[in-house]
């Protein structure tokens, strides 16, 4: 991996989500190579890269919806246990945003919300429903909190997703492509609730392609390449002077559309 | 017919296929359920104990399942389910034997029906209960098995129409529902066949008819909206 002078950026901040020559197959395929990421306490991170690269898989891996075969990752100084009640709970405190949005079909908008904060945190209902309210407000879809999933537009959707992420006071938030299944004219209410979010000092990792997002919201953006690391800078550094030829490339290829 | 009506307790009989149906339909229901879960399961003991018990049971003929625990486990072995100083032993004994295989039997076809219900829901309803931190149990009992019951209720309807029809088979075992009395009026009066065999095809049609349109107007107004 390409550590250059940015690194040392990272190191002022408290050390939160930490990857330490973290590998993994699908099979033959060595999808994760040797990934060491330290990501700070409120950084926001854009991974970005050519399909195909490990980005969600990387996501994935971080709260373990996928396991790994060697190396670490920590969140906030405790490593990911094995699969269990334990790994539930610290998995409560990483966010997950997903590219389909994946709200649960037959809850409602409220209901979505409120289902982690009473059956994992052990919230009363009342409690859990004046919060979620909130959550919802701030993301600007309270007045939708009777409907179901299906009765709303992706963006809104999306939104919900987020706020029910947060109803989970999580230390850190993970975004898989959450704008790339959205109708255009949606993505930016979404992005802007997610630039809000960064500016409160939530901790993020974003995989996107939304370079607009990634100049105005990111400290760092990371390229990932075929399962590996491949160069990392701030944003502005990266888009305008990448070094690595493979982003570059990748780089000509996403601008000139 | 008012004659056979009069002369045989045509409405108790019918009472006890009902009595089998209910009580091999919870069990079905439950045992089914739990395969379910088994077959779904992450733990590998669990998935192959809830495929061999679907793949056997459901592959083998009701009425050997019946005659099985009839004869092979109660009479042979004197597996008892009842209370043996109780007058009624013997019908009560072949009453939940039968109940017992019946319900067992209709349990693999439950399961299969779940397990199809559950196929329809895209993954990604897991991946986020899991990733607010529901353990495996909380996810399958908020997110997945109430949308896979949802899924399942038509072809649960089925299964449970079929269930109440094969109750029938537990006349071999000489439990008094109406298939057993139905013999038994044919054998004493033979010139009314045709009367005897419409009142039992009606008796059938009453049970089962509100059950398909009930299951079907349920899952239309169930059904989970992506
Ligand atoms: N469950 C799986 N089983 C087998 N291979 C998989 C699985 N998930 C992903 N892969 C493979 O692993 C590689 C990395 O996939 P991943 O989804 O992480 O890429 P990505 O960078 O997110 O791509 P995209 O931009 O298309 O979303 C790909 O080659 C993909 O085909
Ligand atoms: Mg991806």
């Amino acid at each position: 991996m390409n550590t250059g002078p940015e690194q040392s950026a990272v190191t002022s901040r408290a050390p939160l989500v930490v990857l330490d020559k973290v590998n993994k197959h699908f099979g033959d395929l060595h999808v994760l190579k040797d990934i060491d990421l330290t990501v700070g306490e409120g950084e926001v991170v854009v991974l970005i890269g050519p399909s195909g690269s490990g980005k969600s898989t990387l996501c994935r891996t971080i709260n373990r919806l996928e396991t790994f075969e060697s190396g670490s990752i920590t969140i906030d100084g405790k490593p990911l246990p094995e699969e269990g009640k334990e790994l539930a709970r610290l998995r409560s405190d990483v966010g997950m945003v997903f590219q389909s949005f994946n709200l649960f079909a037959h809850k409602t908008i409220l209901e979505n919300v409120t289902l982690g904060p009473i059956k994992v945190r052990g919230m009363k209902k009342a409690e859990a429903e004046q919060r979620a309210k909130e959550l919802l407000d701030r993301v600007g879809v309270g007045h939708q909190a009777g409907k179901y999933p299906a009765q709303l537009s992706g963006g809104q959707q999306q939104r919900v997703a987020i706020a029910r992420s947060l109803a989970m006071d999580p230390k850190v938030m993970l975004f898989d492509e959450p704008t790339s299944a959205l109708d255009p004219e949606m993505i930016n209410e979404v992005l802007d609730v997610m630039t809000r979010l960064a500016k409160t000092g939530m901790t993020m990792i974003v995989v996107t392609h939304e370079m607009g997002f990634a100049r105005k919201a990111a400290d760092r953006v990371v390229f990932m390449a075929d399962g590996q690391l491949v160069e990392q800078a701030t944003p502005e550094e990266f888009f305008t002077n990448p070094r690595s030829e493979r982003a570059k490339d990748f780089l000509g290829k996403i601008l000139t559309h | 017919m008012g004659d056979l009506l009069a002369r045989y307790d045509i409405l108790g009989a019918f009472l006890m296929t009902i009595k089998i149906s209910l009580a091999a339909g919870l069990l079905a229901l439950v045992l089914g359920t739990l395969l379910a879960v088994f077959r779904l399961s992450p733990v590998p003991v669990l998935r192959a104990f809830g495929s061999t018990y679907v793949n056997l049971v459901r592959n083998t003929p009701l009425t050997l399942l019946v005659t099985f625990a009839q004869f092979g486990l109660l009479s042979l072995l004197n597996w008892h389910l009842a209370n043996q100083s109780s007058p009624t032993s013997v019908a009560d004994d072949n009453f939940r034997w039968g109940v017992l295989a019946l319900g067992g039997y209709t349990a693999a076809f439950v399961c299969e029906a779940l397990r199809s219900g559950v196929n329809t829901i895209p993954v990604g309803q897991a991946e986020a209960a899991r990733s607010i931190g529901l353990t495996f149990t909380q996810t399958l009992r908020e997110v997945v098995l109430p949308q896979a019951f949802r899924a399942s209720i038509a072809p649960l309807g089925s299964t449970f129409i079929a269930m109440i029809k094969n109750s029938t088979v537990l006349s071999v075992i000489g439990v008094a529902e109406i298939a057993f009395l139905q013999s038994r009026i044919i054998d004493e009066n033979a010139d009314q066949l045709y009367t005897i065999m419409a009142i039992v095809a009606l008796g059938f049609v009453i049970l089962t008819l509100p059950l398909g349109m009930g299951a079907t107007a349920l899952s239309k107004r169930l059904a989970v909206k992506r």
